[in-house]
């Protein structure tokens, strides 16, 4: 063999690997976890990963929109907290007006899902109106936002919401008594000694749903297209007709609106709100969208992939606990993780992104 | 048969500098013109009034035989005028016939309410209209990225021909591009002439233009200083009247 197609071949694998690599890294942490914990590999074990991992999948689904624009949301984790403590605020107003605990979470959810498309106006309309870059709009609304739910809660946690609410956050999406009952959020009656399954969090199902949808919306619709287009090249949008401006403060609401979702999930399983609930989050979702095979300099990444980022992250966090090692270390792990992901994408963008 | 496009009188200013002072010419179909000029002689901007960029301060502009007021790119675009620019305004993340398609999707139907992108029919339709103009593109699922100069310049071509084009203004077309590449793309130049459009090449490459263009229209500080047969002028003369070091016969 000529030493010219080795390297060839030698290159070949490297692509191989390198637009394999969270998958592969993935499937390895998962293996390594399983044989070192008893509790890692069981139905218990994966849950856990889902439902820790809700709020990076929300977050990392808001931040993959913006990053492909070409811009970055630093506001997502604020805009969660100032959600959840917004939701839960609402909830016990209404609840406290004699509204049933079912139409207070209902109505004070969505009401909450409509102001939290505020903030990615603001943010959208700073960008791409008045061009002020993503970073410094979205870092302003990032204090905006955590003084704003600092002075709604002034120091008191919001309490007192109905017990309905934790139900609903800490509920599963299937319940089964194996080879008795199947049944669909309620939880049955079970005797003692009896095993009773639950099977995916309520919350998991309620994110997904929008994921789902969402990620069909990049992949499929116009609206995604121009949304590559725009990240790939302005000017080329602009050309062709794309109304950008427009188009950008749209992907800003994705943005907080996933942000918004994330934190009346919060509200929901912790029964709570919190004006820094989402903020250890912001890391974990910017570098899912990476480790998910997105350029940080725009044009490129998939929700799917962002997914794939998220568990990587979610599945380490539960792991380490699990082994009962301080989760700190998993901060300095995703540190070097998006360095190394950008420094690739800087200087060997074929590695890992695919030619079509 | 009149000019397929004219610009009579036309002028453009910026504060109080002219950059276009009382320009006229025209293009017939299936002529290529010249427009040629040193560095700020007003090319661009010319090209840009024609093109939507810029609206012009006087003068007035004849597309068909009827006058038009293009106050948009995508007021020129849907008359059938298309403008490539020197940078391509390709979206180099995307495939080859995303670019084609880009703001102008075709879309279809799922479940009977849910409109998506219609990857094969923008395929087929691609392959077409590259197999038309006689040009190789490695796949046309390849990101735009992938692709050489000449094969992105080739793209560009194709999306303006798919649409209809009447006319095709281009903004140094060979600029960036290796000696076979400026050869391909001359040649697809030639092709899209036989086929009736009126082109307007602007070029630094004057052996290129010698070699496509009918007729020359030369410019200096944002005047028409000349207009010349290419077959009854040589190089020299044509740097002459651009540099101005010529008496100018007008």
């Amino acid at each position: 063999m000529d030493p010219n197609h080795s390297s060839e071949n030698k290159k070949g694998f490297l692509i191989f690997l390198g637009r394999r690599w969270a998958l592969i890294f993935l499937i390895l942490e998962c293996l390594v976890f399983s044989f070192t914990t008893e509790a890692f590999f069981s139905l218990r074990g994966i849950q856990i990963v889902l439902f820790y991992g809700t709020t990076i999948f929300l977050l990392g689904t808001a931040e993959t929109f913006v990053i492909i624009t070409g811009g970055i949301d630093l506001s997502v984790g604020f805009v969660m907290g100032f959600a959840s403590i917004v939701s839960a605020k609402l909830v016990v107003l209404f609840t406290n007006m004699g509204v049933s605990p079912g139409v207070s979470i209902l109505v004070g959810v969505l009401l909450t899902w409509l102001i939290g498309l505020i903030p990615g106006y603001v943010n959208g309309s700073l960008v791409a109106r008045l061009n002020v870059p993503p970073f410094i709009a979205t870092f302003s609304m990032l204090g905006i936002t955590h003084g704003t739910s600092e002075l709604l809660i002034r120091g008191v946690p919001a309490k007192n919401l109905p017990y309905l609410a934790n139900a609903i956050g800490n509920g599963y999406f299937i319940y089964s008594v194996p080879g008795k009952v199947v049944s669909f959020f309620q939880k049955p009656e079970i005797q003692r000694g009896e095993l009773l399954l639950e099977i995916i969090p309520n919350m998991v199902v309620i994110a997904f749903v929008f994921i789902l949808i969402f990620a069909f919306i990049l992949k499929n619709t116009k609206f995604g297209q121009h949304t590559y287009a725009i990240g790939g090249s302005t000017d080329a949008a602009l050309r062709v007709g794309i109304n950008v401006k427009t188009h950008l403060i749209k992907v800003y609401m994705i943005s907080s609106f996933f942000a918004t979702l994330s934190g009346t999930v919060y509200m929901l399983q912790y029964v709570t709100g919190k004006a820094d609930a989402g903020a250890p989050f912001l890391l974990d979702a910017i570098v899912a969208v990476v480790i998910g095979g997105a350029s940080l300099y725009g044009g490129i990444g998939t929700v799917g992939g962002t997914i794939l980022g998220c568990l990587i992250l979610s599945v380490l966090e539960t792991g380490l606990r699990i082994m009962g090692v301080p989760t700190f270390d998993k901060y300095i792990a995703v540190g070097v993780i998006l360095i190394l992901a950008v420094l690739i994408d800087q200087f060997f963008p074929e590695l890992i992104h695919r030619e079509d | 048969m009149g000019y397929v496009l004219e610009v009579k009188n036309i002028t453009k200013r910026f504060g109080g500098l002219v950059a276009v002072d009382n320009v006229s010419m025209g293009v017939n179909a299936g002529e290529v013109v010249g427009l040629l000029g040193d560095n700020g002689a007003g090319k661009s901007t010319l090209i840009k009034m024609v093109s939507g960029v810029y609206h012009p301060d006087g003068g007035k502009i004849f597309f068909m035989g009827q006058e038009i007021r293009i106050t948009t790119p995508m007021d020129a675009l849907a008359l059938g005028i298309e403008t490539i620019y020197q940078d391509l305004a390709l979206a180099e993340n995307l495939n080859v016939y995303s670019n084609i398609f880009l703001g102008r999707e075709k879309l279809k139907k799922i479940l009977g309410l849910i409109k998506v992108l219609d990857h094969e029919y923008m395929l087929v339709e691609s392959r077409k209209v590259l197999k038309k103009l006689e040009i190789e593109v490695p796949s046309l699922k390849n990101r735009i990225s992938m692709l050489s100069g000449g094969q992105r310049q080739a793209v560009a071509i194709s999306r303006s021909m798919y649409w209809d084009a009447k006319f095709l203004i281009m903004d140094e077309p060979t600029a960036a591009l290796g000696i076979a590449e400026q050869k391909k793309v001359l040649d697809l130049v030639r092709l899209l002439k036989s086929q009736g459009l009126g082109i307007i090449i602007i070029s630094h490459q004057l052996h290129d233009v010698f070699s496509v263009a009918d007729r020359l229209v030369i410019m200096r500080r944002g005047e028409k200083v000349a207009e010349r047969i290419t077959k009854d002028t040589d190089p020299n003369e044509v740097v002459g009247l651009i540099v101005g070091a010529e008496t100018v016969k007008r």
